[in-house]
């Protein structure tokens, strides 16, 4: 193989967690970098997140999605780490070779480690299968974001939004401050998706409807969409017979959920897991293949690019300690979680002096409950106790002590 | 009157029980340290938020808008006010992130800022 280039570090996506591991590689001692963004513009979806809410965790201030970005951006060029955008990976192999297709060409190069931080894509109509006909004037979310917020595109007029994820509660607030109506928003659980705070300063403050176990069973309209059939759901999400009531929109929007785009992970045979859509990873967001590690949205949905920056920064620091040790993986413990936890992340442990992170999202709401983890001969590492504790959280506890065996999630 | 509100100040997201009279809140209840209170007290006596938007620039390179904020919280029945400040302007560029783009819109010792460097597009 005749490679363009051989380079130490290769990251893929310059968003926020791209822009964030690659600063904290660099910090760590990894000068041979080069960062691979497939837009016009490094920042990710930061760009089109014009609200504020951002950095409250990694810069201690209040910023909206551009600022945000500028400021890993301004960094990331302080310390002169190399980046190429309208640069698209088009494979992978387990090897670390990558190939991408850049203005100056199909390119081949070769990587000592490899960070995936490729985010996420929103589920579509075709995800959730909804029935009828095929008119124009359905977007998701995200995509109705991108078009009014940078393309200054109007959408619609008069938008009923399906799903209460916290793009679709962001674009309510959004649109209503454009001038648009909107018809509602539908959520086919019996709980919100998005966070308590977009609940309130997205949809409270602008008395937009919110209704909750009901979904769109049908759309209709020729050409342009002219309303879509709500149907209320039973206890397994199925609709109830005769629930249906005809509501009038001429756009819809989807904001019914996020996939991690793990295709190219899949071509370097990555193993997935189901329950997030992201890689198995060990305590050090290393994949199954050596050498190639995994952050952010790509891994797992962060509620909050804070928290997708913050697991990359700790992926940067442990793809640089590989690099530069080239050691061999110690033992690595399994982390099991009972019925009423969703998914744990990371799946095992890896052991080292280092402190661990494991996220987790409970399945139901609940109320006045304690996380218990333990080790397998049961003496317990943490406990914590959580007033409430909802599905649209990303609950992260920290494990100070050295674990030398299985570890179990326990909600009491 | 009883209110019930959600503090959104931290994740934990206290169900307050606010008793109100003649517009201001005399006991908070439900809350479980003191930050809570005062989120109680400023959310029915004097409700402020940020709010964003965009608005069109002509001649940018690789964006038809710039991104733009107010530069501290305003009074929430006056969002409608600023927005109507805010959709009457159009930019050209170069636009540099933190220019203000409205000097002490309505009088409210608030600007609006712009959250993003437009470049001029030279081709343009």
């Amino acid at each position: 193989m005749k490679y363009d280039r051989f380079v130490d570090l290769v990251v893929i996506g310059g968003g926020p967690a791209g822009l964030s591991t690659a600063i904290s590689a660099k910090k760590n001692g990894i000068d041979d970098i080069l960062l691979l963004e497939r837009e016009l513009c490094l920042g990710g979806i930061l760009n089109q997140c014009i609200h504020d809410g951002f950095g409250l965790h990694l810069f201690k201030e209040n910023l909206t999605g551009p600022e945000y970005a500028q400021k890993q951006i301004d960094e990331l060029k302080t310390l002169n780490i190399s980046y190429l955008t309208d640069a698209m990976v088009i494979n992978l192999t387990k090897s670390k070779e990558l190939e991408f297709i850049h203005r100056t060409g199909h390119k081949l190069i070769k990587a000592k480690a490899v960070i995936l931080a490729m985010g996420c894509r929103e589920r579509t109509r075709f995800n959730i299968q909804i029935p009828g006909t095929r008119p124009s004037g359905i977007y998701t979310a995200g995509t109705a974001q991108n078009l009014v917020n940078l393309q200054n595109i109007k959408i619609g007029k008069n938008i009923l939004i399906l799903g209460s994820g916290d793009i679709g509660l962001i674009m309510a607030r959004r649109l209503t401050l454009e001038g648009m109506n909107i018809a509602g928003v539908y959520e086919i659980m019996s709980y919100t998706a998005g966070l308590e705070r977009n609940i309130q300063q997205c949809l409270n403050d602008y008395s937009i409807p919110l209704f909750l176990s009901s979904t769109v069973t049908e759309i209709f309209g020729k050409g342009r969409i002219e309303g879509v059939n709500i149907g209320k759901v039973d206890k397994d999400l199925k609709p109830i017979t005769h629930s249906e009531r005809f509501v009038k929109c001429d756009t819809l929007l989807l904001s019914v959920g996020l996939i991690p785009e793990n295709e190219l992970s899949k071509k370097a045979g990555v193993k997935i897991t189901d329950f997030t859509g992201g890689a198995v990873v060990d305590s050090e967001l290393q994949t199954n293949i050596e050498g190639i590690f995994s952050c952010g949205n790509v891994l797992q949905i962060h509620d909050l690019a804070d928290y997708a920056s913050l697991e990359a920064k700790r992926a940067g620091y442990f793809a640089a300690r590989y690099i530069k040790s080239k050691q061999k993986r110690y033992n690595r413990y399994k982390i099991n979680f009972c019925e009423k936890i969703k998914y744990a992340s990371p799946n095992y442990i890896v052991e080292n002096k280092e402190a661990i992170i494991v996220s987790f999202r409970i399945k139901k709401p609940a109320k006045n409950v304690v996380l218990i983890v333990k080790d397998r001969e049961n003496n317990i590492l943490v406990k914590k106790k959580f007033i409430r504790l909802l599905p649209s959280e990303l609950i992260q506890i920290k494990l100070e002590r050295e674990v030398k065996s299985d570890i179990y999630l326990e909600i009491e | 009157m009883k209110k019930k509100i959600v503090c959104t100040l931290c994740p934990i997201g206290c169900e307050l029980e606010v008793e109100i009279q003649e517009g201001k809140v005399v006991s908070v209840e439900g809350s479980l340290c003191e930050r809570g209170v005062k989120y109680a007290k400023d959310e029915i006596e004097n409700p402020t938020r940020c709010i964003s938007s965009s608005i069109p620039v002509r001649g940018g390179k690789r964006y038809e808008t710039v991104s733009v904020k107010t530069s501290s919280a305003i009074p929430k029945d006056k969002i409608f006010d600023v927005m109507n400040k805010i959709k009457k302007i159009q930019l050209k560029a170069p636009i540099k992130l933190g220019d203000i783009i409205i000097k002490n819109v309505l009088n409210l010792n608030v600007d609006i800022a712009a959250t993003r460097n437009i470049e001029k597009d030279k081709s343009k």
